[in-house]
């Protein structure tokens, strides 16, 4: 019995890609440097404010307030971040239906941090053919010099990366001098040792095995394809004609001799699979490790440029405009998932601009439910807990609605006032005349907080109850 | 070491008894082993770091050791255990600083300036739950409303012995003695529906109007001398702690409980039949003056001041 073990995962080898130069790739530059730029300066912005720090983006967890520019969210504005969730798949689904995996490709950090790792590779080691030959060489000093400065390289941008995430949740000036004086809370020393491990695991050790085996993306994208998505996808019939590619031999230089022959015009010069960052060969058509990302495209693009035959061997259509048929682009999951995207989106818009400026809770003291005053009158007793989310202090008057005659009483307070972005509890209590009292009964009755200093306008309504013997 | 057993072919450790008698070499297995070097190592840094060995009347404590003040004030260092963790926490932790902090500045400020600072206020309202809850809710009900007949309702506007932030530290720090005598003996039957019902005409309440007229005469004569008290217009003494007859509020008698003329009058009867005989503590010895002072703005709070 020598049975083959069944193979489920087949350990690929380490892709090494080699350079392009054309216009995905630089559009793939130029967003890596927009995203690195943002995303490392971000922290150092300053902002001014009223009140809180200034910086403009920080998310304080010690005063549960999440600052982004102008924008203070509180966590009672949890809902807007679960509307941005959705916003964001319903979006990038959307995109998917039109474009293929774009975000894949030019947008996920896996992909961006993986070409940045990359990128110092190619600058400390060379280029695909001198990383390969370098690979083989015994351990001397030049392989020990270069493959360490790279890897130190890595640890210090996946160090940098992890420390400027944990930026984004406290001061960061303060923060990163606590941080290299050994003062600063575990938490944010975790927090940086997790992100620098998996930043250098994913980005410098894993790469596209994380898009391959990790990623769950790669696995429900064709749920989002159709015949109209635009993808990344080889010309077959031009370029492999009806006997197949062929080199450029003496004999099949010319597009004319080429089709004389029966030869399509792919040359097969393997530069599409030597760029490709997850290692596929783009002509065997639509893979699950495709991330779009184009590079084949620029890798054929040069060398019919060489060749001086027309462009789009390799190109982002569809499998329609490859057929000669047209390409619809309102189909049916376009449509329902830019509708999504839009009510999600306006949903959003609609929550943050919307969202409680003010926190009133009003608990009605039940021990006792009321009290009888010497005059006869009855009293109730209410706990208020204010939270004023604005960031100017805001003064209010407090009556009460719904109950004739009804006195509101909050002690020797002339007014409620609040400080700016500060909480508040005041013990209130409403008084009814004797005459006026309604015996035996629990009626509704409303708070009114009627605005004088502060950013707001309208008055606040908020319903209680009396309670009388 | 390496010899052989010829019947087994086991190892044996070379050693002979009695001619024939060999030891086999059966080594401990390796997982047992290395567990038992663990445990050794771990016996170790347990001694090390936690209360291990008595020395003398003593013992070692081990490296982490919690320092804190007993109740007494007397610094004590003992070996580390959540006792005495939490100990230190609600002496020198963070929040337990800041309770600190904030209970200085209500001891240097005055009752009108807590009264008009709506955050003094409200640490008061919070702390002083607390202590209230604690001390005084046992007999006033956790929301101060007090038990007719029983405990004194905090929460209303009539205080037997005065409501002033002065009178109500006095109350707290001296405690109070609410008596009032047993009429059982001076009056008979008829006597007492007599005063009852002129009490209850005092507040509005519904009565014999003849049966008032007597019994004022015996409330404001020599026969009773409830006016001593009471005060001849019924309002009551503060110096006495005796209550007020002529208001709404009713806090041994529970007039307000009845629902018949003749249950609101044997009701009346009953408490000047067997008189009041009632006793607050003083809290002086058990809690400390901050302490009285948040207590007294506390329940000054409380208090309903009526409409101003």
């Amino acid at each position: 019995m020598n049975e083959v073990p069944l193979k489920f995962v087949e350990y690929q080898k380490i892709i090494e890609p080699r350079s392009v130069k054309g216009q995905f790739r630089n559009i793939k530059t130029i967003i890596l440097i927009l995203a690195f730029v943002t995303y490392f300066l971000l922290p150092w912005l300053p902002w001014s404010r009223d009140i809180g720090p200034n910086q403009a983006v920080i998310f304080d967890l010690s005063s549960h307030k999440y600052y982004l520019f102008n924008l203070v969210l509180h966590p009672q504005d949890i809902l807007s971040l679960a509307i941005l969730m959705v916003f964001a798949a319903a979006f990038l689904f959307f995109i998917t239906t039109i474009a293929g995996r774009v975000f894949c490709g030019f947008f996920c950090f896996q992909t961006i941090w993986t070409d940045a790792f990359r990128l110092i590779e190619r600058l400390i080691q060379g280029d695909r053919v001198t990383r390969l030959r370098l690979k083989k060489q015994k351990w001397n000093f030049e392989k020990v010099r270069k493959v360490g400065l790279t890897t130190a390289l890595w640890l210090a941008l996946a160090f940098w990366s992890g420390l400027t995430f944990t930026l984004y949740w406290s001061e960061a000036g303060q923060l990163l001098v606590d941080f290299f004086t050994g003062q600063a809370p575990l938490a944010a020393y975790m927090c940086t040792a997790i992100l620098t491990t998996t930043t250098f695991l994913a980005a410098g050790m894993a790469k596209d095995v994380i898009c391959m085996h990790i990623c769950p993306y790669s696995r429900f994208q064709s749920a989002m394809f159709d015949e109209n998505t635009a993808i990344v996808s080889y010309d077959k019939v031009r370029g492999e004609g009806e006997n197949g590619r062929a080199k450029p031999l003496k004999t099949l230089k010319t597009q004319e001799d080429r089709t004389k022959a029966g030869v399509g015009d792919c040359i097969d010069c393997n530069y599409c699979v030597q760029v490709c960052p997850m290692g596929i060969d783009i002509r065997d058509g639509l893979q699950v490790a495709c991330i779009h990302c184009g590079l084949c495209i620029d890798a054929c693009d040069n060398i019919m440029d060489k060749q001086g035959w027309a462009h789009g061997l390799v190109s982002f259509s569809s499998e329609n405009a490859l057929a000669k048929k047209k390409t619809s682009r309102f189909g049916i999951r376009t449509i329902g998932y830019g509708l999504a995207s839009l009510i999600a989106g306006a949903f959003l818009v609609f929550s943050v601009v919307n969202s409680a400026k003010l926190t009133v809770d009003i608990a009605h003291v039940r021990s006792p439910l009321y009290v009888v005053l010497s005059d006869g009158s009855i009293q109730n007793s209410y706990k208020f807990k204010f939270y004023n989310m604005t960031s100017k202090p805001a003064t209010f008057d407090l009556s009460v609605e719904g109950l004739p005659n009804a006195k509101v009483d909050i002690g020797k307070l002339k007014h409620i006032e609040l400080k700016a972005s500060r909480g508040l509890r005041v013990s209130v209590r409403v008084r009814q005349a004797s005459a006026d009292v309604k015996r035996n009964a629990n009626q509704p009755i409303r708070f009114k907080l009627t605005p004088i200093k502060g950013e707001f306008e309208e008055a606040i309504i908020h319903p209680s109850q009396f309670i009388t013997p | 070491m390496g010899e052989r057993d010829p019947l087994t072919g086991a190892e044996t450790t070379g050693h002979t008894w009695d001619d024939n008698i060999q030891e086999f070499n059966n080594p401990l297995p390796r997982w047992w082993l290395w567990s038992f070097y663990a445990t050794v190592i771990f016996a170790i840094v347990y001694w090390t770091m936690y209360p291990s060995w008595p020395v003398a009347s003593s013992y070692l404590k081990g490296l982490t050791t919690i320092t804190y003040q007993t109740d007494a004030g007397e610094e004590v260092t003992s070996h580390w255990n959540t006792r005495a963790l939490l100990q230190r926490d609600m002496q020198t932790g963070k929040s337990a600083v800041a309770q600190k902090t904030y209970l200085k500045v209500i001891e240097d400020s005055s009752y009108d300036d807590i009264a008009v600072d709506a955050d003094k206020m409200a640490f008061v309202e919070s702390y002083g739950n607390g202590v209230f809850g604690d001390y005084c809710a046992a007999c006033h009900q956790s929301g101060a409303g007090g038990v007719v007949g029983e405990y004194p309702n905090l929460i209303d506007d009539d205080w037997l012995w005065g409501g002033s932030s002065t009178e109500i530290e006095t109350t707290l720090k001296a405690g109070r003695v609410g008596f009032m005598p047993a009429f059982e003996e001076t009056f008979n039957e008829e006597q007492l529906t007599q005063v009852a019902s002129y009490v209850l005409s005092m507040s509005g309440e519904e009565n014999d109007a003849t049966l008032a007229k007597a019994g004022e005469e015996i409330f404001q004569g020599q026969v009773g001398g409830c006016h001593l008290c009471h005060t001849s217009a019924g309002t009551g003494l503060k110096s006495q702690g005796a209550a007020n007859l002529t208001d709404k509020i009713w806090t041994i008698a529970d007039v307000r409980g009845a629902t018949t003329p003749e249950e609101k009058l044997s009701r009346v009867k009953s408490v000047i039949h067997n008189g009041v005989n009632r006793v607050m503590p003083s809290w002086s010895s058990r809690l400390s003056d901050t302490e009285i002072k948040v207590l007294t703005a506390y329940l000054l709070n409380k208090r309903a001041t009526g409409d101003q």
